[in-house]
């Protein structure tokens, strides 16, 4: 009988730094063609580093090893479904990968001859009519290199817009059920935020905006469909509201998933907006980033908006940076661009009608997950949802099991969890999105699983508040990583 | 549970009146809203706060809250305890885990703040 | 469509389970005057052998097969072939943020890699998981002094890079945070330590410096601390040529360092994706922006990771978070911790040492404008470097930077990098080109 005598480290992957020995290695470089030179002379003795103290040095067998371990220990949209709300964790096409691989796209310096560069500078431009296209909107900038990035940009457009028109004013509004970028936003650019109450139905309560929006605001921020996953049937008038006094609408693009092809931003009183390129258009998560914010505006807004941008000049492109209006940079160079083409694959893949036939389909799958849910799960805003829908832990609570718990029990059905406790004005929220690239079979294999907990949550609510159990971590102590925080590997 | 000789906030704050100091705490309500603390953040001494007005703030994982003063004056001392163990705020809120003592300059704001049994009485109506 | 994956029998069974008719009625609701009410005015998807073919027209209309002498914040590095292997794994592409530690221990274990490489590179106590680039980790950098040390005006060296200056004044301005700038030294290159010290005073927050500088000279960064604790001030050292800290001493006396980490295997990409780091003090950490993994243990006593100190952060404090950001870039930081896994303790140095002797063997024909020593990358005075490099594109060269765009004072000056990629051949056609300006400009004019 043969006995294993200790686990494979595949099953306790250590780290790099515990697994380094002085003189492995996994690189090599070719030979000079040029003298080598003596550092200190050529660098300034002072200015020689001894060597990386605890820097790795593995193999390339024990780094390729290293990582693909550690890769199994995390989940992904390639293994199931995410039902994270107002994440849009849809698939991540290859093909996009491959493309934003090609050479001449991925070695182009930012700074080669715009000669030499028109393929990228036609790839940007036509994405951003692709997308002024999309959202309605007369002008877009690719510049922004992440969503709450977007966000900042647009409050700094308005802010520049106000500014040139006599008057930057001093307040943001913003609804409850807002995400936390928003208000985090308004502040680094300057402005004061003043909250402004949803109705009982959960949608903009135009009373309240009326009343807040005086000669003082400078823009309401709203997300639509909000993040109940309702659309918000009052934006028409609360954008009149909001221009007769002035001021403009701003709209998180973070929930047009729901709107692509079926309504457009621009058409309905939205100012500026943010889209998120790795939400609505499949660019990858990767773990946390890269994304990519893209914001369009309205034609009062084109002259503020960041430098340089695409310009053609003599049938040819060209960058302009003399913009006298323009609020400047947000960041180096042009934008994300690796993300770009990836977006602009996504688009060209389905087209015009494919992009409204995925926002149906993500509707679609929203629509039914609630109606097979709704018997089960408290639902405490009963208007339409579209591509989400936000159910509470109210029924649960009253037996101790809360809404975090739910979750991580749905881990063990092989599920990622949904979006936990939040839009912030449903106590013990459940969040689900499930996005067009949900089958059917995954989608009843989620609702089974939710339906299996609801009952677990009956018969033995201990077992789902300890969740998860098939997982090879159990639930981490989040209490000392925050009290004693250790955010680096240090020697022994 | 709420020691009769404090005084109380809306906010969740005590305050407990001793020659012209008040020692400041938050009450055994609050720290079970907030969970397992993991910091709390202080004022210098020297420091001028006013009745109303945030001093501090209180983390647990997943939340922040602030820390409104229940009266004014000038922060003499904060308690050392709690810059290594927060969690002695869970374990005894009223006692050791006090979080400042303020020299008060403004006595007569005290009959604004609650006696210990109307904030039992305005925690029973939260709950 | 290949990425929808019902059928239309499956569509008709989930309408049916919904209630109702067709699908257009899930969309009933919805006020009339928002309806789009005509086709989206973009071309009909197409096939994946299409969209190759696109990109790849694209890609030819870019420089293909030059030699380039850019560097500028931008640098052409070998990208380890394990690096694509690594990210391309479903896992790691198409993962999530981290929030729920048990199935995203593959992404946390390699950002508190990540982390820790990072430290040791740079000599800081802690790092976050990464910014969005190193031009907003400048920004970003600036802030946190103002939160540490209550004040509110930056000093920044001209010698920072360009646009990394540039975006620091679009966010500083609405922060109330004025952004005053100080000299370089015409003969060294390097910073203006009278100039500083002429400027600084006890309302300056921060001074910023980078090293290598913008113009690839190696920066006075310990005389700078020196001004900068002197008064009250915290020191942000800025770096754009990750690979320097190779073989360079890291930024003795910084408080706070921000820095661009394109080098290590991130594609040049036209200007992004790139990833940022911000690295400081321990005693700093709460002022921090951005992710921070951080070690703990799960119910079992194993040890494990999670996201902490999230109470920073902009989905708690909402308007009084450190930073608005909720990203970092997982996906660009795990290449570059492959990157610096492959080369290592010693290849790191190996990769350093190569820059050097390539850049300075082109130095030795060159000469270099500034005194200074330098690192890879150094100013050259050429004339007319427009003209200069339009004649050497003729010979599938692209040249270094002209600087008048951003330097006036050396509009007749470019910045030339050579990196381990260039080869000596490239090296020695640049210096021909350059020694024959008449012959330039007769080629020009024919």
């Amino acid at each position: 009988m043969i006995r294993k005598v200790r686990s494979h480290p595949s099953q306790n992957e250590a780290l790099l730094f515990e697994r380094s020995s002085p003189g492995k290695r996994a690189w090599q470089l070719p030979e000079l063609d040029v003298p080598a030179v003596d550092a200190a002379e050529a660098l300034g003795a002072a200015n020689v580093r001894a060597e990386i103290p605890g820097f790795p040095e593995v193999s390339e067998v024990e780094a390729i090893r290293h990582f693909t371990r550690l890769s199994t220990w995390n989940y992904a949209i390639d293994y199931g479904m995410y039902p994270l709300g107002s994440c849009t964790m849809k698939y991540n096409p290859r093909i996009n990968e491959l493309v934003a691989r090609i050479e001449g796209l991925a070695w182009a310096h930012p700074y080669q001859p715009e000669s030499l560069a028109q393929g990228a500078m036609e790839v940007m431009a036509r994405l951003e009519a692709a997308l002024a296209e999309i959202t309605g909107m007369d002008a877009v900038t690719l510049q922004p290199s992440a969503g709450a990035q977007g966000e900042l940009t647009g409050i700094l457009l308005i802010r520049a817009l106000l500014e040139h028109r006599g008057n930057p004013r001093r307040k943001i509004l913003i609804p409850d059920s807002a995400h936390g970028t928003n208000p985090a936003t308004a502040a680094i650019a300057g402005y004061v935020v003043e909250n402004v109450k949803s109705t009982d139905t959960g949608v903009l309560d135009l009373e309240a905006l009326a009343r807040a929006a005086d000669p003082d605001v400078a823009a309401l921020m709203v997300t639509n469909p909000n993040t109940l996953g309702v659309f918000e049937e009052n934006i028409v008038q609360a954008a009149e509201i909001l221009h007769a006094k002035g001021a403009m609408l701003y709209m998180d693009g973070a929930n047009m998933n729901a709107l692509v092809g079926i309504a457009r931003p621009g058409d309905f009183g939205v100012d500026v907006m943010h889209l998120n390129l790795h939400k609505t258009f499949s660019t990858p998560h990767g773990g946390g980033g890269p994304g990519a914010g893209p914001v369009a505006v309205k034609k009062a807004l084109e002259p503020f908006l960041p430098t340089p941008r695409l310009k053609r000049v003599r049938g040819k492109w060209a960058w302009d940076f003399k913009r006298k209006r323009s609020i400047g940079r947000v960041r180096a160079f042009y934008g994300n661009f690796g993300v770009l083409v990836r977006a602009l694959a996504y688009i060209l893949a389905h087209g015009g009608p494919g992009l409204r036939n995925a926002t149906v389909d993500a509707v679609l799958n929203a629509v039914y997950i609630r109606k097979q849910l709704e018997p089960y799960f408290d639902l405490p805003y009963p208007a339409p949802n579209m591509h989400e829908v936000v159910f509470s832990d109210e029924r649960q609570a009253k037996l101790g099991v809360r809404t975090g718990d739910l979750a991580k029990r749905l881990i063990d059905y092989g599920f990622h969890p949904y979006t936990v406790s939040f839009p912030l004005i449903v106590h013990g929220a459940l969040m689900i999105e499930p996005t067009e690239t949900e089958g059917k079979l995954e989608i009843d294999q989620f609702i089974e699983a939710m339906i299996s907990i609801a009952k677990e949550v009956e018969t033995d609510p201990e077992m789902v508040k300890s969740a998860p159990h098939s997982t090879r971590t159990s639930r981490v102590d989040e209490v000392a990583a925050a009290r004693k925080p250790v955010l680096r590997w240090k020697p022994a | 549970m709420y020691p009769e000789n404090f005084r109380y906030t809306k906010e969740h704050e005590w305050v407990l009146v001793e020659g012209g100091i008040g020692t400041i705490g938050i009450t055994d309500h609050a720290q079970q809203e907030l969970g397992d603390i993991v910091y709390v953040d202080l004022p210098k001494p020297g420091t001028r706060v006013e009745q109303g007005r945030s001093l501090g703030s209180v983390e647990s994982v997943k939340a922040v809250s602030d820390i409104y003063s229940p009266v004014s004056g000038d922060v003499a001392e904060i308690n050392p305890v709690l810059a290594d163990a927060p969690e002695k705020l869970n374990e005894d809120p009223h006692g050791a885990a006090w979080l400042v003592k303020i020299k008060l300059s403004a006595p007569g704001e005290l009959p604004d703040l609650m006696s210990a049994a109307d904030y039992l009485h305005y925690i029973g109506a939260e709950k | 469509m290949r990425y929808l994956p019902k059928s239309d029998s499956e569509r008709r069974q989930m309408l049916d389970a919904c209630g109702v008719e067709s699908a257009e009625d899930l969309f009933a609701h919805l006020p009339e005057a928002v309806r789009l009410r005509r086709p989206l005015d973009l071309a009909p998807g197409i096939s994946e052998y299409e969209i190759v073919d696109y990109f790849r027209e694209r890609a030819a209309e870019n420089a293909n097969g030059y030699a380039s002498f850019l560097g500028a914040g931008v640098y052409r590095h070998y990208r380890p072939v394990l690096v694509d292997t690594v990210v391309s794994r479903g896992e790691f592409l198409t993962s999530y943020t981290p929030y729920q530690a048990e199935i995203s221990q593959g992404t946390l274990t390699t950002i508190f890699e990540f982390q820790t490489m990072i430290c040791q590179l740079t000599g800081m106590d802690v790092a976050n998981a990464s910014m969005y680039d190193g031009s907003t980790a400048v920004p970003e950098a600036a802030m946190m002094a103002a939160r540490v040390t209550g004040r509110h005006r930056a000093l920044a060296a001209r010698s920072v890079h360009p646009e990394y200056r540039e975006v620091l004044r679009t966010y500083a301005l609405h922060q109330g945070m004025p952004v005053e700038e100080f000299g370089y030294l015409p003969d060294s290159g390097a910073i203006n330590l009278e100039d500083l010290e002429r400027k600084i005073d006890d309302r300056t927050a921060a001074v910023i410096v980078q090293s290598p500088n913008f113009f690839g000279v190696i920066d006075q960064v310990k005389a700078a601390a020196e001004i900068a604790h002197r008064h009250g001030a915290l020191l942000i050292v800025v770096f754009t040529e990750a690979v320097s800290l190779g073989i360079l001493e890291p930024p003795a006396g910084a408080d706070i360092v921000a820095g661009e980490l394109q080098s290590f295997a991130i594609s040049p990409s036209y200007g992004g994706p790139y990833a940022g780091i911000l690295a400081t003090r321990e005693k700093f950490v709460r002022q921090m922006p951005g992710r921070l993994v951080g070690q703990t243990v799960d119910t079992h006593g194993n040890r494990a990771f999670c996201l902490t100190l999230s109470t920073r952060e902009q989905h708690i404090r909402r308007e009084k978070a450190t930073s608005n950001i909720c990203t970092n870039q997982a996906l660009i930081a795990l290449m570059a911790t492959v990157f610096m896994t492959v080369y290592g303790k010693a290849g790191l140095r190996e990769l350093a040492l190569q820059n050097t002797a390539k850049a300075h063997y082109l130095a030795g024909k060159l000469t270099p404008a500034f005194s200074g020593k330098f690192f890879n990358e150094f100013v050259v005075r050429c004339g007319n470097p427009e003209a200069v490099n339009k004649a050497l594109l003729k010979k599938k060269i692209v040249g270094g930077l002209p600087l008048g765009r951003f330097y006036p004072e050396l509009a007749d000056s470019m910045l030339v990098c050579a990196t381990e990629m260039t080869r000596r051949a490239e090296m020695d056609a640049l210096d021909q080109a350059l020694r024959a300006p008449a012959a330039v400009e007769r080629e020009e004019l024919a």
